[in-house]
């Protein structure tokens, strides 16, 4: 199972990304396999604000409704509007092609509260 | 937490790459590879289903037919030896109690396929109103039940059976038939729009048939298949699920299955008077197709609002594998029931427009 190193992890198996202050997110590779073929992603706008641990959108399998929680608190300053119609990226590149949204948060050290990738493999191996 | 119920086939999911889930009580697999794929093998080539979860009760004596005119809304007087029949059985009020199959075997001795979830009060219900000679046995435990679906259905079963299979009609079965020199109830009836058949064969041989089938269909394709392509399948199809479009509340006529109820049949049946006037002076509900128009998916128990007004909720919704599309099935008030009428459905707290559609979403083409 992939865990790039290189990315923080939230309990609710998001994945967040360090760029220059900001953040990149999406789900991981763990979530897209437990959640099945992915057929509906619904995304927050530009210029909303997240609040950590609140939902901020969902994902769709053929099956179920999936809620996405803020990894971390900020606002919304780019969204992958590929995944309108392209939500099959999310199963076959979690961490590439299907990167949620980008976030200026309020306060970039919450990053660092997030888990390492050593940390959610153990949780998710847990499971 | 209580102990999750097995099928005789739960030691060889994990072989497959099944991945269980808690269906109704249920440990069951609710995909193996991925839901559309399997959902697409059945539609084109085959599929093979695990529903041993599905329960069976044997009606013998020779008041049994006298007995199930009583018990069940359709005209079980109609059925020939070897034939199966769809039917509702409904309480007093109309309400259902479920739906299920009646197979008769031969005069005074019948086999009734009940859904899983609803074995015990089926069992007591019938129990309860047993009159006569009539002896009732649930048989849920000992027997186990394959679904062989899809256009190759047919091709790969024939490699394992000593009888001509092509001889079993529509909704006819065989007993006795040798699979691999196993005996099983073969009938050519399905829960997924496609041809194929049910397999209904003693719980210690289904590892064996599992197994053989699943290699004998390796060249066409036949993939193992988990319950969410068999939701997505029937949904597709309009086959009614009991839990979503029939439950005590809602009434075979509302749920349109108005086909398995015959008013005019000569018995008395339970339920009769209110599905009577019903079938005479309309349903206050019905059931019908909505295809979303704004971005969303319907699920089963989201409102449906005409204006302002709450006028039902959904009862399955999903994106349709076949057709791609946003679809549902809602229950509404009936006057808002006719293709191409605008309504909206609430999507986590947002009205999105939707239109009835015409159902069912999809049919086979047949030959």
């Amino acid at each position: 199972m992939s865990t790039p190193k290189e990315l923080r992890y939230s309990e609710e198996h998001e994945w967040v990304k360090t760029e220059d202050g900001k953040v990149r997110i999406g789900i991981t590779h763990f979530a897209q396999s437990e959640l099945g073929d992915i057929v509906f992603v619904e995304l927050p706008e530009v210029g909303d604000e997240l609040s950590a641990n609140e939902p901020f959108g969902s994902v769709e399998s053929v099956k179920t409704v999936s809620e996405l929680y803020a990894p971390l608190s900020g606002k919304v300053v780019e969204v992958n509007e590929d995944l309108n119609d392209n939500p099959e990226f999310v199963n076959e590149s979690p961490y590439e092609k299907a990167w949620m949204v980008v976030v200026e948060p309020s306060d970039l050290s919450e990053v660092e509260s997030l888990m390492t990738a050593e940390q959610y493999e153990e949780m998710t191996n847990e499971d | 937490m209580s102990q999750l119920k097995r099928t005789p086939l739960s030691e060889v999911y994990k072989d497959y790459g099944g991945k269980t889930i808690d269906f109704g009580g249920w440990d069951l697999p609710v995909q193996f590879s991925s839901i559309k794929e399997e959902h697409e093998a059945v539609r084109t080539k085959a599929g093979l289903f695990d529903v041993s979860h599905m329960g069976e009760i044997e009606v013998k004596g020779t008041d049994s037919l006298k007995y199930l005119q009583k018990m069940m809304t359709n005209d079980i007087s109609k059925l020939k030896n070897s034939g199966a029949q769809y039917t509702a059985m409904c309480y007093e009020n109309g309400g259902t109690v479920d739906d299920l199959l009646v197979y008769k075997i031969e005069d005074d001795h019948y086999l009734l396929v009940v859904n899983a979830s609803n074995i015990e009060k089926d069992f007591n219900w019938l129990q309860d109103h047993a009159e006569g000679n009539v002896e009732l046995k649930n048989l849920s435990e000992d027997m186990a039940q394959l679904a062989i679906q899809g256009p190759l259905a047919e091709k790969v079963l024939q490699k394992l059976a000593g009888t001509n299979l092509s001889d079993i009609g529509f909704f006819k079965f065989q007993q006795d038939v040798d699979l691999n020199g196993k005996k099983a109830l073969v009938s050519r009836t399905g829960y997924t729009g496609e041809d194929g058949f049910e397999v209904y064969c003693d719980a210690k041989d289904a590892v064996a048939l599992w197994n053989e089938i699943l290699e004998a269909g390796k060249e066409e394709g036949v993939l193992p298949c988990g319950l969410g392509a068999r939701d997505t399948l029937r949904f597709e199809a309009n086959l009614a699920l009991y839990g979503q479009e029939l439950s005590p509340e809602i009434t075979p006529l509302e749920a349109g299955i108005g086909f398995a109820v015959k008013v005019n049949k000569e018995a008395d049946f339970i339920g009769k008077e209110v599905l009577k006037n019903q079938k005479e002076n309309g349903v206050p509900r019905k059931l019908a197709g909505i295809e979303m128009i704004d971005r969303g998916i319907p699920r089963h128990g989201y409102p449906v609002y005409k204006g302002e007004e709450l006028i039902g909720e959904v009862t399955t919704g999903t994106q349709s594998p076949t057709l791609k599309k946003n679809i549902g099935l809602v229950l509404i008030k009936k006057e808002h029931a006719e293709p191409g009428t605008e309504l909206e459905v609430e999507i986590r707290g947002k009205r999105l427009k939707a239109k009835i559609a015409a159902t069912p979403f999809y049919k086979r083409e047949k030959n």
